[in-house]
């Protein structure tokens, strides 16, 4: 932004202008009043004087004493401070003078010092003061002088006195001319004019400076953070918030954004689910055609088989399971239009082994034909959770599916235990929303970790630089590197989109002493861990300080096949199937879905040619 | 030149056909199979049926299509939807075109064995009366019309304004007609949701067949009628006042009585 566009500085300059021209006008008053005062303490002084000089002449006058006369106007000629005292006679003729040099001289009638009386040739007699004195410069360029005549009015005993000089008509004999520099006024006021052009800069420098500050914490501040938040609106980031805490215009603007941003979210989420689920609807209009009329095929051939087979126990049993499970299939198809209308999901209270039993009994037969032996280690006092038991049976019935499927025909083994455990937040919390210092957004919805958002942030290890995505999961370490470190080796972390470090140096890690990252968990505190390239120290206090909760855990381990170690972490993402044309690649992704939807965690760890366990844990 | 083919059954799957008529012939009933609905067209031309049991989606024309000309003709047999796009929608529409009833695939035996007796007792219903080809409700006189005022949802239930908003909804004195005398009565709970066109209540006859009750209107049920439970044959005595079954809050009546027919038209 251009210098002169910023606000601070446009009232910066309005004012301090404001207050140089106040300040001028005070200053000019002011120093005119002062400069008033003095001259006319002066022209009192002066006027003083030229009374002093008039009484003390007037004897020698009388007396015509002009040698005594002439020592005296001399001798008060050496003040300083006076510049000139001379005596004129009516026809303007300089009589007596301390400047030697101006004796005989004739003074104009027009000149400054005649001029108050002889204006328009009409002699005046009687003047104020005022009117006696008068202000001129004698060159351009020299200081001022305050002139002041004195008018030598004629008496008897002037012309009654021996010399008899004067007639007895004459009422003005002569003048009296004294002039005064006002040097020294000049100077006294040029200083104080000085001094207060000098104030006034100080004043306005001093309330320009208060006006940056005020305006930089009063308006420039929260400008900056609403522009700031604007600009993660405008690029998607709608759970940015400016969470002002002042009273003030701009903090209700900032709350008033706040909410509309809120607003705006709630709303893009609405039409995203709507749009999602109107896509959704088409898709389960279009699947329940297509697999209700095979299902019709199967219910009423099973169920019409059932009906003949009344005398038959042990094929009636087989067929019941047909058409208690396509019955069941009829529940998910009518499920998914039901989720296409939204209507509410059937949660309820789901008792774990009652489920396990049930999906078991599905694949009892399956079981028996792979040779796979069953081990059932199930907690009977486990707590019912809140969940949808279809769901849930769906889960374990693919899992252990899947368990048959990697034994395949050879035979085998699948442990099923159930328990209710506690668990500290170590190894469950997800970590959703991730910051930098700045308030970037450090998700990467893309780059997927277990199948979920991992958290994605630069590296620098020499001149190399590189993106580490974390896992989400505190305190799992599945973490994928973007570029190759030494071991041991401290990695310089940071913003990928500010750069800002995310090392704090000040904070050392307990197990290595190595300095600890830090991303901010909006709303949830902080997540540190540890910068030592290995180390898997981490530490979350606010999920930490939350406690442990109960969980219902699931595991189920098989001695199948197993999964390479380069498939498991994308074992979760829809359509990825190594079973070739057999399957869909839907199963698990769908498995996590469901988990996920009951706030449960499943992990899933595997060894190759050995077996493979998931565990499962679902919160009570 | 009428032949003694009990059932007309139409469906573009073969499986299902073969599935029906397997079914049906467990009763010892007859029937044809037609793969389209101008293939059925023409069997009607030369046959009378006892009963229709018609697909929706299929190649040519549909099963609505099918009411409609059906309607157009004054054939009076009675028609009973099915359909693997069993959605509400497609359950309200049928029964208010006509159908006497809807069974959303997939099916099992016992739902479809209750619900084709329940269209072979309609069949006897008009044709104890009526031996010609009506289908309006004002030409059947064995059985009691719902008042005017109330609305009907095909031949199943009716719903009425009851106080405060809510309104009373029950089953038609044809309904229970087509069903050999109830045995026992299945209702939903108190605070339950119901949707119309989905299934409210279930009744149990004398030969154990499980008959379901769609809803005229969507809503909340605050009321049961416990009458219905106190009082031997209230139902069948007074389907239209003192038997009447829930008392809701609908949701959206104005909507639903889109998909209703009014009673006064049946007079």
């Amino acid at each position: 932004m251009l210098l002169f566009n910023k606000i601070g500085v446009k009232l910066m300059i309005a004012v301090s202008i404001l207050v140089i021209l106040i300040l001028a006008v005070f200053a000019y008053f002011s120093i005119k009043f002062q400069s008033d005062i003095l001259t006319a303490e002066v022209e009192r002084h002066a006027n003083q004087l030229s009374e002093t000089i008039r009484q003390s002449t007037r004897f020698d006058m009388l007396a015509n004493r002009r040698e005594h006369l002439h020592n005296i106007i001399n001798e008060i000629g050496k003040e300083t401070s006076i510049r000139n005292v001379r005596v004129l006679n009516k026809e303007g003729e300089i009589i007596y003078s301390n400047l030697e040099n101006e004796i005989g001289d004739m003074v104009d009638k027009n000149a400054e010092s005649c001029y108050v009386c002889h204006a328009e040739n009409q002699p005046l007699q009687k003047l104020t003061i005022k009117e006696r004195t008068r202000i001129f410069r004698v060159n351009p360029d020299s200081a001022r002088a305050l002139g002041i005549i004195n008018p030598i009015y004629n008496e008897i005993s002037c012309w009654q006195a021996d010399c008899h000089a004067h007639a007895k008509d004459k009422t003005v004999l002569g003048v009296l001319d004294i002039s005064v520099s006002l040097k020294d006024i000049d100077e006294t006021a040029r200083k104080s004019s000085m001094s207060m052009l000098i104030y006034a800069l100080i004043a306005t420098l001093l309330i320009a400076i208060i006006i940056r500050l005020l305006v930089k914490h009063l308006i420039q501040k929260p400008i900056r953070n609403l522009v700031k938040a604007t600009n993660y609106v405008a690029v998607g980031n709608l759970n940015y918030r400016i969470s002002s805490t002042r009273k003030d215009e701009l903090g209700v603007l900032a709350n008033s954004f706040d909410n509309m941003t809120k607003k705006i979210a709630e709303m893009r989420m609405q039409l995203f689910q709507s749009d999602k689920m109107a896509s959704m609807g088409k898709l389960a209009a279009g699947v329940a055609h297509e697999i209700n009329n095979p299902l019709t095929g199967v219910l009423t051939y099973s169920s019409f088989l059932l009906k003949r087979a009344k005398d038959n126990p042990e094929m009636k049993a087989d067929l019941e399971v047909i058409v208690r499970e396509t019955k069941r299939s009829r529940e998910i198809v009518k499920g998914l239009l039901d989720f296409a209308r939204q209507s509410t999901p059937k949660r309820g209270k789901v008792e774990i082994n009652e489920v396990i039993e049930n999906a078991l009994t599905i694949v009892s037969n399956q079981l028996k034909i792979n040779h796979v032996e069953l081990h059932k280690e199930f907690n009977k006092n486990i707590t019912q959770i809140s969940g949808d038991s279809n769901q849930i049976q769906q889960v374990i019935l693919n899992l252990v599916v899947n368990s048959i499927d990697a034994i395949g025909s050879k035979g085998g083994t699948i442990s099923i235990k159930t328990d209710q455990i506690k668990l500290s937040p170590y190894g469950i919390a997800q970590v959703r929303k991730a910051t930098c210092p700045k308030g970037h957004d450090l998700m990467d919805e893309e780059h997927k970790i277990n199948g979920r958002p991992s958290i994605k942030i630069k590296a620098n290890s020499g001149n190399n630089e590189g993106f580490i995505h974390l896992d989400p999961i505190y305190g799992n370490h599945n973490h994928h590197y973007g570029i190759q470190f030494k071991k041991n080796e401290i990695i310089k972390l940071s913003c990928p989109q500010c750069n800002i470090s995310l090392v704090d140096e000040n904070e050392l890690t307990p197990d290595c002493n190595a300095p600890a990252y830090k991303i901010i968990i909006p709303e949830q505190g902080v997540l540190k861990g540890c910068t030592r390239f290995g180390c898997n120290w981490q530490q979350w206090d606010v999920v930490d300080q939350s406690g442990e909760k109960n969980f219902v855990e699931i595991i189920i381990s098989d001695t199948g096949s197993g999964i390479d170690n380069n498939d498991l972490e994308k074992i979760f993402d829809p359509f990825f199937s190594t079973k070739g044309q057999k399957g869909t690649g839907l199963g698990l992704s769908v498995i996590w879905g469901i988990v996920d939807n009951h706030n449960g965690k499943i992990s899933v760890d595997s060894t190759l040619g050995k077996g493979t366990t998931f565990k499962i844990d679902l919160p009570v | 030149m009428e032949n003694k083919t009990d059932i007309l059954i139409i469906d573009d799957e073969k499986v299902i056909l073969d599935a029906i008529q397997k079914i049906v012939s467990l009763d010892n009933f007859s029937s044809d199979a037609c793969l389209d609905v101008d293939e059925a067209l023409l069997k009607l031309e030369t046959n009378t049926y006892k009963l229709i049991i018609s697909d929706i989606m299929m190649p040519g024309k549909d099963g609505f299509q099918l009411l409609e000309i059906l309607r157009q003709k004054k054939i009076a047999t009675p028609v009973i939807i099915t359909t693997g796009f069993s959605t509400l929608e497609n359950a309200v529409k049928a029964l208010y075109e006509g159908a006497i009833g809807f069974i959303p695939k997939p099916f099992t035996l016992d739902e479809l064995v209750s619900i084709v007796a329940r269209g072979l007792e309609y069949n006897k219903i008009f044709k104890n009366k009526y031996s010609l080809k009506a289908r309006s409700m004002d030409e059947l006189i064995s059985y009691v019309p719902c008042p005017p005022k109330y609305y009907r949802l095909g031949f199943d239930s009716w719903l009425n304004n009851s106080s405060e908003g809510t309104i009373k909804i029950g089953l038609t004195d044809l309904y229970l007609k087509s069903i050999n005398s109830i045995q026992s009565l299945d209702l939903m709970k108190v605070d339950e949701a119901i949707y119309q066109g989905g299934v409210c209540a279930k009744l149990t006859d004398n030969n154990e067949l499980v008959h379901q009750l769609l809803s005229p209107a969507s809503g909340k049920i605050i009321e049961i009628n416990n009458q219905l439970f106190e009082t031997n044959n209230l139902l069948e005595k007074d389907p239209y006042f003192q038997g009447w079954i829930y008392r809701i809050i609908p949701t959206d009546i104005e909507n639903d009585k889109t998909n209703l027919t009014p009673c006064s038209s049946d007079f």
